[in-house]
């Protein structure tokens, strides 16, 4: 006895209640002319009653579920899907560049799962909400895994689709059972916050908003939904299931029991310090944070990992290790390492800490990180003693947070509080003026120091809406003048190499529609992980100014092997054995032009880097990714 | 070329006067450059800038010897001190920067 299986069951289905798809609303105008003609077609019952033969086979489907799922992404106002393209979502597919016109969202064609996962990792940091991705359930989530990993950590919402077909009776002879799996999401459930295998289309659409708004409240993490295969491809004769309303929940702010105790430490501290990690997921969280500094007169070390306080604001201490030692009152905003930023730890053959604060000084921390977490992966770091601990979100704390210090602040409060304001700009001044000397040194070297590549590529952009996409730690820190919230979006978040390429990709891919110019300082390793995403650039003319970072290594890498090299007195020598990048060389310009992006280069001479950069910019200032190598100095 | 050493510091072994030219080479060559670059100027995430004007010869022997950071241990079995001293050769012979107001792009 043979059973129909359920996609030629769902066939035969779909073929008698064709007339019911008339009247429903849809929102991709593409559905509209195959309806009719479906509507108006005999159904292969008449036929048989006509001629007296069997059915023909049904061959074609008006409206497919994956339609269905479609106008779910277009009402979740997806722009983008990254991907690479796999059999096992080919009605997905098929569906977003007909039946939803390839428009919002608009297929980006990756050449690595982990390259449209990162893309979509730096959309999000631009935007400030996902972009999609496709992948397969099984090779393609093997690719995509690391950069999944990147994001999780970084606390970054990715919305992830994966095409699987569940039903064994379904599946195709031979790949398709390769491309199969019983739990898809299993490989990757450690570290997104959230992942469903819907069983119908209601289900998915529940899911689809389910899954949205899990990634978008903090901490925002990415998410996984599995398309199956049947669900894309079978007719679909019902009307369209519902689409529930999005309603994204607010961010949990700290209880007004704990903002009013942190207020009164805060008031009375002599040297309070902030110290910033993820806090301003929008250019609100920016602005909140110079508030509360400006109200305290007090100092800020900003981590970097996101665009948290001005570089050039006077209370713009991030160098300034030492105030950590000096502080009664910190408070921790969103911090990934609260413990490694309050100690000195020494990497030798036996490893010792020691902590820089003083025994009495009051530690608060403000995190989602709090409210969760998970076990497997270590990211949560070492676990932090506090005296204040509030479960929430920086971002949406400060403002309440600011306005209690107000209200305590008296008129003698404030005129000492002025006073140690005027020490902090005094300080901030002069270690600005120590980066400058520091910097001096190597000026003209060649291979050029990364300071004179800084400093090149800043004069050239400070003028224009720049986004520093990746590569702003070091020298940009310090020496350029950071102010708006789209001029860097922080780093991987897990330290995955093969981030910064594709990442810096997605954020230009965002930066686009505003105008702005998008310029990364793009390491070698990292490119290598990946290079096809130079294709992606050149292919959807996503304007990005790539200025390598070539120093010719896995550079972290070569000091950890001579770390162990000159423990174990044995010389280094041997240390560039599998960590660097030499005969042959890179050419990294030849390698953009053979992926149809333009390419200068390699820059050996300092002298020879303006002029470079000048001529890159008009490539990009007209709408087109241009890369220059510029061979450097290891840091 | 060779450059004679101030500061107390002894000739190596045979009697030479540390050359910073070597230095120059060992430098390179026992990987100093990876966290201190090849101008020794330094880099804030890997190690500080040596030269010029180094911390005294003995200072930097006792620490490259018997770090108390993060920097791994040179000992003599890998670094001779005669080679020390021609690294400490190089890094005294390095010249001075300009001044920062005579480089423009620093004045941004």
């Amino acid at each position: 006895m043979s059973w129909p299986n359920r996609r030629n069951f769902l066939k035969s289905a779909a073929a008698t209640g064709a007339a019911a798809l008339a009247g429903k609303p849809q929102l991709a105008r593409a559905q509209e002319a195959p309806r009719a003609s479906a509507a108006s077609a005999p159904s292969a019952r008449a036929r048989e009653a006509e001629t007296g033969a069997p059915p023909a086979e049904v061959l074609t489907a008006d409206r497919p579920g994956s339609d269905f799922m479609v106008d779910v992404l277009k009402r979740l106002g997806f722009e983008y899907v990254c991907s690479n393209p796999g059999s096992s979502f080919r009605g997905l597919h098929e569906s977003i560049v007909n039946y939803g016109g390839n428009r919002d969202p608009e297929f980006i064609t990756c050449c690595h799962e982990e390259s449209s996962v990162a893309m979509a990792h730096g959309y999000a940091k631009i935007e400030g909400k996902p972009a999609c991705v496709f992948a397969h359930g099984t090779v393609g989530l093997q690719h995509a895994a690391m950069a999944l990993y990147n994001a999780y950590c970084d606390r970054a919402p990715v919305y992830v689709i994966i095409g699987n077909l569940v039903d064994a009776a379904s599946r195709r002879p031979g790949v398709e059972w390769e491309h199969s799996v019983q739990d898809a999401g299993a490989m990757v459930r450690d570290f997104v916050k959230w992942d469903d295998l819907p069983a119908s289309l209601p289900h998915f659409g529940e899911s689809a908003v389910r899954a949205y708004k899990i990634a978008m409240t903090p901490p925002m993490m990415p998410v996984l939904l599995v398309a199956d295969g049947d669900l894309q491809e079978n007719p679909v004769a019902e009307a369209w299931p519902p689409i529930p309303k999005l309603t994204l929940a607010r961010a949990p702010q700290g209880d007004s029991g704990s903002v009013a105790e942190a207020a009164r430490l805060l008031v009375n501290a002599e040297n309070p310090v902030l110290l910033a990690g993820r806090v301003a997921r929008t250019p609100a969280g920016l602005k909140a944070l110079i508030e509360l500094a400006e109200t305290l007169a007090a100092p800020v070390i900003d981590q970097g990992e996101r665009m948290n306080f001005p570089s050039r604001h006077p209370l713009n201490l991030s160098s300034g290790r030492g105030l950590i030692a000096e502080a009664d009152v910190i408070v921790g905003l969103e911090l990934t390492d609260f413990w490694g930023t309050l100690h000195n730890y020494r990497d030798q053959l036996r490893r010792t800490s020691r902590r820089l604060t003083k025994p009495d000084t009051k530690l608060i921390s403000i995190t989602t990180g709090d409210l969760y977490l998970k076990s497997n992966y270590q990211d949560f770091e070492r676990f932090q003693e506090v005296d204040l601990a509030m479960a929430a979100d920086a971002e949406q704390t400060l403002p309440a947070l600011t306005e209690a210090v107000k209200r305590l602040l008296t008129a003698d409060r404030k005129r000492a509080l002025e006073e140690r304001g005027r020490k902090l700009a005094a300080a901030h001044q002069k270690a600005l003026e120590a980066a400058r000397v520091e910097a001096s040194y190597g000026w003209d070297a060649s291979p050029i120091s990364t300071a004179r590549l800084s400093m090149e590529l800043w004069a050239q952009i400070k003028g224009k809406d720049w986004s520093l996409v990746s590569g702003a730690g070091g020298w940009p820190a310090r020496l350029w003048e950071f102010d708006k919230h789209h001029q860097h979006i922080g780093s991987s978040g897990g330290a995955g190499v093969g981030y910064s390429a594709p990442a810096s990709l997605g954020a230009a891919l965002a930066n686009r529609k505003y105008g702005r110019v998008s310029v990364t300082i793009q390491n070698d390793g990292d490119l290598m992980y990946a290079p096809g995403v130079l294709w992606t650039a050149a292919h959807h003319k996503i304007p990005l100014l790539s200025v390598m970072h070539n120093n010719r290594a896995y550079h972290q890498e070569v000091m950890h092997i001579q770390r162990m090299a000159n423990r174990h007195q044995r010389g280094i020598e041997n240390a560039g054995i599998g960590t660097t990048l030499l005969d042959p060389s890179i050419d990294f310009a030849t390698v953009a032009r053979g992926m149809g992006v333009y390419g200068a280069g390699p820059i050996l001479e300092a002298r020879d880097l303006g002029p470079a950069i000048r001529r890159a910019l008009e490539v990009v200032e007209k709408g087109e990714p241009a890369l220059i190598d510029v061979v450097t100095q290891p840091r | 070329m060779r450059f004679a050493i101030l500061m107390g510091l002894a000739a190596t072994a045979w009697g030479e006067a540390p050359d910073a030219e070597n230095g120059r080479h060992l430098f390179a060559r026992y990987g100093c450059y990876q966290c201190h670059q090849l101008e020794a100027q330094g880099a804030a995430a890997t190690g500080p800038r040596l030269g010029p004007r180094p911390i005294p010869f003995a200072n930097f022997t006792k620490y490259v010897r018997r770090p108390t950071g993060q920097m791994p241990p040179y000992t003599a079995k890998v670094v001779k001190d005669s080679e020390l001293a021609d690294i400490y050769a190089f890094l005294e012979s390095l010249p001075a920067p300009p001044p920062v107001k005579d480089i423009p792009l620093l004045n941004q």
